[in-house]
């Protein structure tokens, strides 16, 4: 078992974080991991992304040129990575602020309006984890006891009454995949 | 009487201190840096803390003052001695740390470790010799070097205008919240000495008592740099140098 | 069994110093390394080790206080980036010559000049030659994953001990900023004030009962006696040179042609080698643990049961001149590498090895 992922959008939308907490979940089931971010200025309001590789075997390259599955949040990230989607892999974006819908055939593509979820659910910090749980929905590469396991584990004390929101954010994102 | 007669144990006044050793002293006649290698001996021998002090040197004349007082020393890069104390001391709270430094080394090229060793208020005692000249490298001007001084780099005397003006450091060390004891004192005169003396034992206890830092400023002479005779410069100094730095206590917040 | 965590290359040499036992840092913020400093100071040490953490007023400080600490005894390391090391060459060049054991952590960004924050490995001449004045050398540990970087933080002050001279991990961007499964190594307990005296019987503690005094510094005036100082230098440098080398193979055994990479570039090239055996080309890779002391003499094997070797590097070619000197012309040697802060994927290594081995291609 082997998956390559990019998750890429603005540097604020919560996409290091969401890499996190996935490479947290991957750590709970004792699976290799390597996550390796874009850094730097434009983490602030740029563009933002991350590579995460879960695997059963050790991780070689931290660097990738093509990935299984991109998770992609904006319109420049969709310009940078849907070219570099292995043929067969899975593109899963979020429709909101897309103004060029992806022009790929051989790969299968999500389009997931996690944005218009976050707004329902009243919570911008909703956000990110509603993309996971559709990204999860789609691609089941941990459990989300896993996910939860992990949120506890990293999550100081006095910020883990916030768990059972990030739970039932996952579950609405894994409610928008058709 | 004989010299015999005279050098009997019973009318012994003064000794050399037993820490300050036999090396013979590069020094010049009539540098101010002996008569403070002295004190700095005597005072450590009185405080009985042989064992627990750990002097920094500089790098400028001072360079080898490791080599005549018989104590722990770490030579500093030039400018560095602050850093070094600051590791020293927080590595060895239980020591007495102190730096001896010269204008070029502390308000020069060290400007930056002095200042933010004395913002921190490391439990350090700073020593700084300012003779208002380069000695070691040949007479160039120091940052401390007075309006119209002569020196090698300054040859029609100094500018403010090309130089700037003569950094006032013990001033400028007062104002930071981190100092303890901020003083400026001489050695020319034997009453100086003891003002001096009484200085640098107050400095050294600071350090031990975890206080802050303390600077003990010693307006010196370079009789070599100043090419003049030493007592041509000890007059020199009460004339001219004495006007820009005067001699006194700038700041205790030590009440006695 | 220690716990798996996932941590950043730059936070494991942060826990890693902890555990080690070490009793001081000083540093002063520069990116892609600040979570060094910024993690020593999260976890408070000096209120459960009493390791010290300082942050400095600069560069310069910072590794005046580690030649300070060093010349206690004290086990003390400092961190920085690119343009940081330069400031701090002066410093390391004392701390060679007064023969301290230190550990210097440099996390690689694109230079020269301010350059970028993006990862590099353009500091390999500066740290493998010496870097600043003076006939000196460090030990220089080259990690390539974030366990390596913890681990190496053992081994670089073990070593700077042993041999009593500084080391230096030598990372870039890649290895500092991403995270992987890491087991820190078992703690240790710091050294006590006793146990420093009898180990570094030369660390300057104050007199402490001892009679003599210690004195550290590093002039001599005497020519004579600065030679036989320089003299000695090397006959710890032959020494080293004699049992640390260190590096990790794959596939070499029916090689014939070698990349020669080090760091988390080595990681990109195996990626790269495992997609060209599949393809059938008999490609392996050499990855230099230690940079300094170099594998010359694996590396000169190599060369002689091989077609050719090329150098990966993120730089315009520096460890492909001690990659050449150790064949010795035997076999060619190409260089393919990025600069300014850019990282190659593993295609475009590949890309570069069948352009190079033109005999090699599919």
């Amino acid at each position: 078992m082997k998956e390559e992922i990019v998750i890429a959008g603005f540097g604020g939308q919560g996409v290091l974080s969401m890499g996190k907490i996935l490479a947290y979940a991957a750590l709970m089931d004792d699976l290799e991991v390597t996550w390796m971010p874009s850094y730097g200025p434009e983490q602030r309001g740029g563009t933002a992304n991350v590579t995460v590789i879960i695997s059963d075997k050790e991780i070689s390259s931290p660097v990738l040129n093509s990935y299984d599955t991109a998770v992609i949040l904006n319109q420049q990230s969709l310009d940078k990575f849907e070219a570099s989607i292995k043929p067969g892999g899975t593109l899963i974006y979020d429709s909101y602020g897309i103004h060029h819908a992806p022009q790929r055939t051989d790969i299968n593509v999500y389009r997931i309006d996690a944005m218009e979820a976050a707004f329902e659910m009243e919570s911008a910090k909703a956000y990110n984890m509603i993309v996971l749980g559709s990204l999860l929905k789609i691609k089941p590469i941990v459990p989300i006891e896993s996910v939860i396991k992990g949120l506890k584990k990293t999550l100081p004390e006095r910020h883990h009454h916030l768990i059972p929101m990030n739970e039932a954010a996952i579950n609405r994102g894994m409610d928008l995949v058709k | 009487m004989t010299p015999e007669e005279i050098m009997k144990p019973e009318n012994l006044v003064y000794a050399k201190p037993r820490l300050l050793n036999d090396n013979h002293m590069h020094y010049c006649p009539g540098c101010s840096h002996g008569v403070v290698h002295r004190l700095v001996a005597e005072i450590i021998e009185e405080l009985g803390i042989e064992d627990s002090t750990i002097g920094v040197a500089p790098v400028g004349c001072s360079v080898f003052a490791y080599n005549y007082i018989d104590i722990d020393w770490i030579e500093a890069a030039h400018g560095r001695a602050p850093a070094v104390a600051t590791a020293v001391k927080r590595l060895n709270p239980s020591r007495m740390v102190f730096t001896y430094q010269g204008d070029g080394d502390l308000a020069a090229i060290g400007t930056c470790e002095t200042i933010h060793a004395a913002n921190r208020g490391e439990n350090i005692a700073i020593i700084f010799i300012n003779n208002a000249i380069y000695g070691m490298t040949g007479g160039q001007m120091a940052p401390t070097t007075l309006e119209g001084m002569k020196t090698s780099t300054t040859p029609y005397g100094r500018r403010v205008d090309l130089n700037g003006y003569p950094l006032e450091m013990s001033k400028l060390l007062a104002q930071l919240d981190g100092t303890c004891l901020v003083t400026r004192q001489a050695v020319h005169t034997p009453a100086a000495v003891r003002k001096a003396k009484a200085a640098i034992k107050q400095a050294f206890i600071n350090s031990m008592e975890g206080r802050g830092t303390s600077v003990v400023e010693i307006v010196s002479t370079c009789n070599s740099g100043w090419k003049m005779t030493p007592a041509q410069s000890n007059k020199w100094m009460e004339e001219n140098m004495f006007a820009k730095y005067p001699l006194g206590e700038i700041k205790n917040t030590v009440k006695k | 069994m220690e716990e798996k965590r996932l941590l950043k290359g730059n936070e494991a040499i942060a826990l890693a110093a902890i555990r080690y036992g070490a009793d001081g840092y000083f540093g002063y913020p520069i990116t892609p390394q600040s979570e060094i400093l910024e993690t020593l100071e999260a976890e408070m040490p000096w209120e459960t080790t009493g390791m010290v953490v300082l942050q400095a007023e600069s560069e310069v400080a910072a590794i005046n206080m580690v030649y300070a600490g060093a010349a206690c005894g004290k086990a003390v390391f400092t961190s920085s980036s690119s343009p940081g090391v330069s400031l701090k060459q002066e410093g390391i060049s004392y701390i060679a010559a007064g023969e301290l054991p230190a550990l210097i952590v440099n996390v690689m960004r694109g230079g020269p000049g301010l350059g970028t924050i993006q990862p590099s490995q353009a500091d390999y001449f500066q740290a493998t030659k010496g870097g600043g004045h003076g006939d000196y050398h460090l030990i220089v540990l080259a990690p390539s994953s974030v366990q390596e970087m913890a681990d190496f933080v053992y081994l670089g002050f073990d070593l700077a001990f042993k041999y009593r001279t500084p080391a230096m991990i030598l990372a870039d961007g890649i290895v500092g900023q991403m995270m992987e499964k890491v087991v820190l190594p078992p703690a240790r307990a710091r050294r006590t004030d006793e146990e420093i005296a009898a180990q570094c019987p030369w660390a300057v503690t104050g007199k402490n009962g001892r009679g003599h005094s210690n004195v550290m510094t590093t002039l001599e005036l005497n020519s004579e006696l600065m030679e036989k100082h320089n003299e000695h230098y090397q006959q710890t440098y032959r020494l080293i040179e004699e049992n640390e080398v260190r590096y990790q193979e794959y596939y070499t055994e029916d090689a014939e042609y070698v990349i020669v990479a080090f760091g988390s570039v080595a990681r990109i090239c195996l990626k790269a080698i495992e997609e060209a055996r599949q393809q059938g080309v008999k490609v392996g890779l050499i990855r230099p643990i230690t940079l300094w002391p170099f594998p010359t003499k694996r590396i000169a094997q190599l060369g002689a049961q091989t077609k050719g070797m090329l150098c990966v590097e993120l730089n315009a070619g520096q460890m492909i001149e001690d990659v050449r000197l150790a064949v010795n012309g035997t076999v060619p040697v190409y260089h393919f590498g990025r600069m300014g802060g850019i990282v190659p994927t593993p295609q475009e290594v590949l890309d570069a090895f069948n352009e190079k081995f033109n005999e090699a291609k599919m």
